[in-house]
């Protein structure tokens, strides 16, 4: 990509002491805990959001928290940029490293610590993935909550950094409504515990401050998550509709005839074209807009719930009905849906949008995506989640043009613009990082801005941890 | 309470505040004052939101609504209600606990982070609240959120907000999510339960998938002072089921043979229900009778409350009841307080946040209403605060 996202300049004297800085924290950590050859530093030098790339000075990968506070306190005394990371997949470009800077990188804090099912609470270190706490409480009838698509692969850690998401936080809600409480560790290497197994804690918010603060004021090593028995069953249903507007319509009357799914799901006739050919998921290809819609309960209750749902899509033109026969149609629904990223990088390279957006502006909205990236010669997939009215337009486009590059990045804009210019936000659970630093102004007064800022730094006042992301380059507050 | 300040207008409270700030001079914040009594007194002048008021903006299809901070609370329940809306976590009133009069304000309800039996499920008013507009201890006006569902753009200062007792921000407007008032509900109550034998009913309930919204035990000490009717003699265990009527009755078959188990079984309809659970969500049990007994309202691990309060009983008069699953012990001390104790038990005991919510005046002067807070967080709220308000202006000293 044409690159028109800065990053900050590295600082040439850390640079020219580069040598001495991994060999002081070779001695300050167990062999095997640093990396610094180019090869071993090349998977870091990106994350999910791919059309930026920066080699980081060295990667740590620690086991303990104390590890990660002795290269804290050593980092925080020379003065050097840390870079936390989980799996690196953020599509923000939240994880994206830069040249003076340590990633400490937490995949190896993967074990789960304890299960707690009396209190239904689960205590993981920070690099344990999303899908392995539910993996390990699934037999006993419970599961983690939040969903987000890449869920085998990215972390608890970089869940709370950016208060993801997924399709059934419609019902459950996002990553700081699971959040009980967390270890951390501040960027001078004090470790402190905020939270616990209680619902409140004493004092400010600051574990709500910390969920979604995208490691800039601290790094999060481990965490106590609300553990959610399961319900009896789970049904997930295919509405296939003539027009987007129909579908749209569909999701605002079943909201507000007070039903709440735990998901509803928005595919537009792209982006069931591209799922659809990668998963087989049974999708209907005669249609332009596709709704997945789950409820869950025992039969009688579910048979209930989609009774009503049936009759509000029949008065919006529905044309297909799907309801699953069988566990395996049910799971092969939503790979299509979960594999829709995936399913679109096979075709094209593409940027994901995450604005939100209130419920009544929809159709508003998506028609406007349609109109902006055909005017600058683009195409779109959208596929998102309908019921909590975050959109996740996919721009398509081949990342080797510079030209079509910043045309996509052009029209990514455009359309984050549109969004908080209807009443909504940049974005719903993907962060800011780099990609929408520079849209912040559009959503956010001097005074908001300065008042994040001002907040921030007193986590960190040097502004060394996680430096180039969220906040503006230009008229940083201490 | 004489009020010296009450503003009519955003800029009203920005340039008071500014005012304050440029000849520092403490503001004793407050909405409708009918949670006067909670942390530390503060010495300043009155400052009220209470006339800031009004629904901005409410399309019950979207699932939010926004309203000035000192609108009261019963005119947007009203509100809410005539669209068959409502606020999930459950406002608490405090008026009977704390012995007050006066008009709860939504404001009120959001900076003390008020939230009733639902919480330990649905989540708290914190988890509510989307969007806020406040004024901070500078005279500047800041607004975070927004009023869309899902938001992680840049700090959550929301949640900071939430639950800072004015101390932070006075807050001006908030944008909160609503939900649909379940068209059914019932309750099961086992009775009979020791309060560990309770508790251990309320987590197995918790685990099964019959998506109880309620579970609170109420030990015999304290059964008589609840439901003059519907409830059995003897210790109530409640387990509240709410819903589309189908699934409640659905519910409610598969819960009670699971529930018989435990104890005996018997059923409350819903208006029985639902006055019961008011009772629960606004302590009425424990209503102040003017003699402002301490009162205690203690958040921990669900398994620790019954732990806690059995240590107590052997070493002082208390009376108390159960929420949360046995995680929000709420305790009236016959003779004193107790602080120390408490706060000691509850540390042995896996840690919490005990609040004393009251007492009369001179006790709580020499007490720590709050939970002390380690070394760590404390100098990182106060770094804080300071952010937000430089001057101390706002509400000096009432988080301790």
């Amino acid at each position: 990509m044409s690159g028109a996202i800065a990053l900050q300049a590295p600082d040439a004297s850390i640079l020219a002491r580069r040598s001495t800085i991994i060999s002081d924290l070779e001695d300050l950590l167990p062999a095997g805990t640093l990396v610094s050859s180019e090869r071993e530093l090349k998977p870091f030098e990106t994350d999910g959001f791919i059309a930026y790339r920066r080699m980081p000075l060295a990667v740590a990968l620690p086991r303990t928290t104390e590890e990660v506070a002795a290269i804290l306190k050593y980092c925080a005394k020379y003065k050097i940029p840390v870079i936390p990371r989980g799996a690196g997949t953020s599509l923000s470009g939240g994880a994206i490293p830069q040249e003076d800077a340590i990633v400490i990188a937490l995949t190896r804090m993967s074990r789960i610590l304890e299960i707690d099912y009396p209190n239904r609470v689960a205590r993981v270190q920070a690099g344990v993935t999303n899908l392995a706490i539910s993996d390990a409480v699934s037999a006993d009838g419970f599961f983690y909550a939040p969903d987000p698509s890449s869920q085998l692969a990215c972390t608890i850690g970089g869940n709370i950094g950016m208060n993801s998401g997924g399709a059934h936080c419609l019902k459950y809600g996002v990553t700081t409504n699971n959040l009980l409480g967390v270890k951390m560790v501040l960027f001078d290497g004090t470790v402190i515990e905020l939270g616990g197994k209680a619902l409140d804690s004493a004092g400010y918010d600051l574990l709500g401050l910390v969920c979604g603060s995208e490691g800039q004021l601290g790094i999060v090593t481990e965490a106590t998550v609300r553990l959610i028995a399961k319900p009896e069953g789970q049904r997930p249903v295919l509405f296939g509709f003539e027009t987007s507007e129909g579908a749209s319509a569909c999701v605002t009357d079943v909201i507000a005839a007070g039903l709440i799914p735990v998901a509803i799901e928005f595919m537009d006739k792209p982006a069931i074209e591209i799922c659809e050919a990668f998963a087989h998921a049974g999708y209907p290809l005669d249609v332009e807009a596709l709704l997945i819609v789950e409820v869950e309960g025992s039969d009688a209750e579910m048979d209930a719930m989609l009774k009503s749902i049936i009759e509000i899509a029949r008065r919006h033109g529905v044309k297909t009905v799907k309801e699953c026969q069988s566990a395996t149609e049910a799971a092969l629904i939503w790979k299509g849906r979960k594999s829709a990223f995936g399913a679109t990088g096979r075709i094209a390279d593409y940027i994901c949008m995450d604005g939100t957006v209130p419920l009544s502006q929809l159709t508003n909205v998506l028609r406007g995506t349609g109109d902006i990236v055909a005017r600058y010669g683009l195409r779109v997939a959208n596929v998102f989640h309908a019921g909590d009215g975050n959109m996740h337009p996919l721009i398509l486009y081949n990342i080797n043009d510079p030209e079509e590059s910043r045309k996509a990045e052009d029209a990514g804009n455009d359309i984050l613009k549109l969004c908080v210019d209807v009443g909504g936000c940049l974005t719903g659970e993907h962060g800011v990082g780099i990609e929408k630093r520079d849209l912040m102004p559009h959503q956010y007064s001097k005074a908001d801005l300065d008042q994040q800022m001002a907040v921030r730094a007193a986590f960190d006042p040097g502004w060394l941890l996680n430096p180039s992301k969220v906040f503006p380059l230009e008229g940083r507050k201490r | 309470m004489t009020l010296t300040f009450e503003p009519e207008t955003e800029a009203d409270v920005a340039a008071m505040i500014a005012d304050a700030a440029r000849e520092g001079r403490a503001l004793a914040i407050c909405g409708g004052n009918t949670r006067a009594g909670f942390g530390q007194a503060v010495e300043g002048a009155a400052f009220s939101t209470r006339r800031l008021r009004g629904i901005v903006a409410y399309n019950p299809a979207e699932m939010t609504i926004t309203a000035k901070a000192g609108t009261p609370v019963a005119e947007i329940e009203a509100e809410l209600a005539d669209n068959s809306q409502m606020m999930a976590f459950e406002p608490v009133d405090h008026r009977m606990m704390m012995g007050t009069e006066g008009v709860p304000t939504i404001g009120g309800i959001f900076a003390t982070n008020s939230s009733g039996p639902r919480r330990f499920v649905a989540g708290a008013a914190r988890d509510g609240l989307l969007g806020v507009r406040f004024v901070n201890g500078e005279g500047e006006v800041i607004k975070s959120g927004g009023r869309v569902m899902k938001n992680v753009t840049g700090l959550d200062l929301v949640k900071l907000l939430a639950g800072s007792y004015g101390t932070l921000g006075v807050l001006t407007e908030v944008t909160f999510k609503v939900l649909p008032v379940p068209r059914a509900e019932k309750t099961v109550v086992v009775s009979g339960l020791n309060d560990a034998e309770a508790q251990m009913a309320m987590s197995a309930a918790m685990a099964t998938s019959c998506e109880v919204s309620g579970a609170a035990h109420l030990p015999e000490s304290v059964r008589w002072l609840f439901g003059k009717n519907g409830l059995p003699p003897g210790p109530a265990t409640l387990l509240r089921l709410e819903g589309l009527p189908e699934s409640v009755e659905d519910r409610a078959k598969r819960l009670t043979p699971f529930m018989e188990r435990h104890g005996a079984v018997s059923l409350l309809e819903p208006r029985e229900s639902q006055q019961l659970w008011r009772e629960v969500r606004d302590v009425t049990a424990f209503s102040d009778d003017g003699s402002h007994k301490p009162l205690w309202r203690i958040s921990c691990a669900p398994t620790a409350g019954h732990q806690l309060l059995a240590a107590l009983r052997l070493q002082t008069g208390v009376n108390a009841f159960f929420d949360w699953q046995g995680g929000l012990v709420w305790m009236q001390m016959e003779g004193d307080a107790e602080a120390e104790m408490i706060r000691a038990y509850l540390k042995r005991l896996g840690g919490g946040h005990a609040t004393l919510v009251r007492a009369r005046p001179e006790i709580r002067a020499r007490l720590q209403s709050f939970q002390p807070l380690d070394a760590g967080v404390d100098q990182l709220s106060k770094a804080v605060r300071l952010k937000l308000d430089p001057k101390g202006v706002l509400n000096p000293g009432r988080m301790g």
